[in-house]
């Protein structure tokens, strides 16, 4: 698959339209993960709409966000940019061929820090 | 059957050069009707003109049909030459044989055929013309303008200078408007009372105008140049002619906590009150909702130390018909409720203001006296977060915002960003923003002075988060710039909340039968070239009804709609264009469907008495065109599902036989 | 366009306002384009009776355009909105009766646009010339 239909699977599998992003950093402003990222959501929204998806699978970025959907919650265009980071994170995942973690690894990696909501999302990431 | 004239113009070379015009006028000379057919160099000259007037006379003519250039170019020309021969002006059909024929085409012989079907086709549509006149109908010489807030103070004052008499309707107890509230005005920095309360005094003490402050439109029935209208004079329980506004029973009333909506609230006025010290006009109202005499009889205390004797409980609503030749809308618009944005905790916390409750805040007038304090504590604030585009420019789900830009945040963010720091240089000022937006006459010299000169901090980021903690707001931002999250503790966070019609504007827009868009705005006649009229004929649109806009922007239009009003009132009668729709009685069946599509409101319903087949009378309901309104766009006469309504000088017939010609 | 004998007969209707308009704009500019596309004016789009189409093509036409201002312009506000739904009513009607549907078009053309408008007539012309005659609905009793 070249560049664009990387995109463009990327996209359509997301089901929001980066498009309609004005960069205003209102998701990037929600986004209680901003400090453990270094992609953060509104540039998830550009570097998509833009077919830089290689650097955003080799990025950590993409296992630290929590799908909270407060992103998608407040974005004032509805870009929804939890839905376009779980795109890319499939998109490793199905590239890959298999999750990152087994499940029976979770537990080695779940601490006392980590949010209740992470544990839920991480199983049903694994789910799939 | 009609005798037809027929005249092709050379126009010099340049029909003459592609179309043999001696050929088409010998072949329009066979076409059934046509009694005579020549060609002239320049049919538009007197010369030409004056052929036609002898033809008329020689052949006795009913009918001309002119080839020659667009009707568009001299259609008036050869209407005027016609009546000057003594025929009715709708008697004359055009031609149009070259921008559409000799210009486009370079085969003389594909030109001549066609300029002779087109020439024919012509023919067969003049074949069904009908004598044509004018309507005329007289003006009433009064306008009306709903909104008495800046927008409608100028258009009035405007109106009122021309010499006409001028009624303002203001739903609130004074004219003022959102202006009044304000405390300084971008990018001058003029006082905002300062400016307008005496344009307020001045239209209060203009003879040609009145006001009904408190008072609302009812009902509007006719159309342009004879509107009547209803007033509803709502009931403020003090004899507005006897009350000389000295403001005692606002002392001595006893119910207090009354929030006062002239500052949003944050504080409390008494259930009589006068809104502001320069209130037009300067009367008590009394507030049936708080009032203790009015609720249950017990109290009466603003009666007894008024020395006027200007109190009266008894006072009912009043209805004052009027009529009135122009209508202007002047609605203007009101800030956004915030209920929808929890992020930004309005509700939650009282440090998080609107920028209206600003202005309310930093005015002396206000309810600090014009310190800068927080509404939670009473302490001056240190940081204060100015957030913008809240619910503008938002297309998310659920109607949470506005998608359109208010297009006013941005300046008047950096006119209070700046006051703050001008007045109070120990306070942290910063301005969270998506785009700064300042298109105007010294719009972005101010904005870069509040960065540069007053050192207020531009953000480029939006706000994700306001959390209140204590005594601080905790604010949660990113600054796209630096790539990073901020994190602020805030004292006080100004909301800048998008703007949106008044309330009261879409059942005013139904009644008026003017369109609005999807965000109830009211729509303009064309965009570009009939900004300040509304569809609607003569009803006029002032200020920020029709769009958000600033104040010069507001008072420009408020000056040409008084113009475009002026216009219409100087004349005495209007005439109208014969050209509209028309209905066939014995064929409507009183469906409604052409009302529904008329954009103009100029299709209404009557019940007409019709004798039936056996004798008998029957009532039917039937349309009815006033054509004074109609525009003649003629979509009705698609709509018309039984072929009861026609366009005149588009009747469906006409269009047939043209048809017919050309596909012959 | 295709060099033939054969030369379709079309009917434009073109609003007042502004496809008329742009009409003449192209002949202001000497842009040419086909003699067999006549011209009848309406004060907008929205009076064009889906009858008188039915008529044209019943007359022998071989193609019907419809031109008016572009969403938003029309000098009535709403007029070509109406133009638009029924004409997407009646071409589908049409259609089915096996009028193909190349044969019909609704455009939008502004007064300024005089450049689009022989555009528009020269691609409309060519594209009625290359399905050749029309023969459904014609009434062969108008054909002497």
């Amino acid at each position: 698959m070249n560049r664009d239909n990387v995109r463009d699977e990327v996209i359509r599998r997301s089901g929001t339209d980066p498009r309609k992003c004005m960069k205003c950093g209102k998701c990037s402003a929600t986004c209680p993960s901003y400090d453990e990222m270094e992609g953060h959501p509104h540039e998830f929204v550009y570097m998509v709409e833009n077919g830089d998806i290689e650097p955003l699978l080799a990025s950590e970025s993409i296992y630290r966000c929590l799908t909270c959907m407060a992103c998608v919650e407040r974005c004032p265009r509805g870009v929804e940019p939890a839905k376009i980071v779980e795109s890319v994170r499939l998109e490793a995942i199905r590239k890959k061929g298999a999750n990152r973690l087994t499940p029976e690894a979770v537990a080695a990696v779940a601490d006392e820090e980590l949010p209740q909501q992470a544990v839920v999302t991480a199983f049903r990431k694994y789910a799939k | 059957m009609q005798r037809i004239g027929v005249f092709v113009c050379w126009c010099g070379s340049n029909i003459a050069a592609t179309v043999d015009v001696e050929a088409v006028s010998q072949a329009l000379k066979d076409e059934p009707g046509v009694v005579f057919s020549t060609n002239y160099q320049y049919m538009c000259s007197q010369a030409g003109q004056d052929l036609i007037k002898q033809a008329v006379a020689e052949h006795g003519l009913t009918g001309i049909v002119i080839c020659s250039c667009s009707p568009r170019m001299h259609e008036t020309t050869f209407r005027r030459a016609a009546a000057a021969a003594g025929l009715n002006p709708y008697m004359v059909e055009i031609a149009n044989i070259r921008e559409q024929c000799s210009w486009v085409h370079k085969d003389i012989a594909l030109g001549t055929q066609k300029a002779i079907v087109l020439g024919r086709a012509a023919v067969a549509k003049l074949h069904l013309n009908a004598p044509l006149t004018p309507g005329e109908t007289p003006v009433t010489k009064r306008a009306l303008v709903i909104g008495g807030g800046i927008a409608g103070i100028q258009t009035a004052l405007d109106i009122a200078d021309a010499g006409f008499k001028v009624d303002i309707v203001e739903k609130k107890p004074t004219i003022g408007g959102k202006m009044s509230q304000l405390d300084k005005t971008f990018p001058t920095l003029d006082c905002a009372a300062c400016i307008l309360t005496p344009k307020m005094v001045e239209a209060a003490q203009n003879e040609n105008i009145t006001i009904y402050s408190y008072s609302e439109v009812e009902s509007v029935g006719g159309f342009v140049g004879n509107f009547d209208v209803t007033i509803r004079k709502k009931a403020r329980y003090v004899n507005e002619s006897i009350c000389t506004g000295c403001g005692l029973c606002t002392e001595k009333c006893p119910v207090k906590n009354v929030p006062n909506e002239f500052n949003l609230g944050m504080d409390s006025r008494r259930a009589v009150y006068i809104p502001f010290a320069q209130a037009v006009p300067k009367v008590a109202t009394i507030d049936p909702d708080y009032c203790n005499m009015l609720k249950n009889g017990k109290c009466g205390v603003c009666a007894r130390v008024c020395t006027a004797g200007a109190i009266d409980y008894k006072q009912t609503d009043e209805l004052i018909e009027q009529k009135y030749g122009a209508i202007v809308v002047a609605t203007g618009y009101e800030p956004i409720k915030l209920d929808k944005f929890d992020e930004f905790a309005y509700n939650s916390s009282p440090d998080v203001i609107t920028s209206l409750e600003f202005e309310r805040l930093t005015n002396a007038a206000g309810p600090t006296s014009g310190k800068l304090l927080r509404p939670s504590d009473g302490k001056h604030p240190h940081r204060i977060v100015f957030v913008q585009c809240v619910g503008s420019r938002c297309a998310a789900a659920a109607g949470k915002g506005k998608e359109y830009c208010s297009k006013i945040c941005c300046m008047y963010t950096a006119k209070q960003a700046m006051l703050v720091r001008d007045k109070y240089p120990d306070t942290e000022v910063y301005v969270f923003y998506i785009d700064v937006r300042t298109p105007g006459k010294n719009f972005d010299e101010f904005y870069r002075r509040a960065a540069e000169e007053y050192g207020v901090k531009y953000v480029k980021g939006m706000v994700g988060k306001i959390s209140p903690q204590g005594e601080v707001l905790k604010v949660q931002a990113s600054d796209l710039i630096a790539g990073r999250q901020l994190h602020i503790d805030a004292d006080l966070v100004v909301l800048a909340a998008a703007i949106e019609p008044d309330r009261s504007a879409r059942p005013l827009a139904t009644m008026l039968t003017a369109s609005m868009d999807t965000n109830d705005f009211f729509t303009e006649a064309h965009p570009k070239l009939r900004p300040v009229e509304s569809p609607t004929a003569g009803v006029f649109l002032s200020g920020a009804c029709q769009g958000p806009k600033d104040i010069p922007e507001t008072v420009a239009q408020a000056g040409a709609a008084a113009a475009k009003v002026i216009g219409l009132l100087a004349k005495d009668k209007l005439t109208s264009n014969p050209c509209v729709a028309s209905v066939d009685e014995l064929m409507c069946n009183g469906c409604s469907s052409c009302e529904r599509v008329c954009p103009y409101g100029a299709i209404s319903y009557v019940n007409k008495e019709f004798r039936m087949p056996d004798r008998t009378v029957a009532l039917r309901r039937v349309a009815s065109v006033n054509p004074a309104v109609c525009q003649g766009c003629g979509a009705c006469t698609v709509a018309c599902m039984s072929g009861a309504m026609d366009l005149r000088g588009f009747e469906a017939k006409q269009i047939i036989a043209e048809v017919d010609a050309i596909c012959k | 366009m295709q060099m033939t004998d054969y030369k379709p007969k079309i009917v434009a209707f073109c609003c007042n306002w502004c496809s008329y308009a742009g009409a003449d704009l192209a002949g202001n500019n000497r842009l040419s384009y086909p003699a067999e596309v006549k011209i009848i004016r309406v004060p907008c789009s929205c009076r064009v009776n889906p009858t008188f189409i039915l008529r044209a093509f019943q007359r022998g036409a071989d193609g019907v355009i419809i031109c008016g201002c572009h969403p938003g312009d029309c000098h009535y506000t709403s007029g070509n909105y109406f133009a638009r739904r029924r004409m997407a009513l009646l071409f589908s009607m049409l259609d089915y009766l096996g009028i193909e549907r190349e044969r019909t078009r609704v455009e939008w053309v502004s007064a300024a646009e005089g450049a689009k408008f022989a555009a528009t007539m020269n691609d409309f012309v060519s594209t009625v010339a290359a399905l050749g005659e029309n023969r459904r609905l014609e009434d062969l009793r108008c054909k002497k």
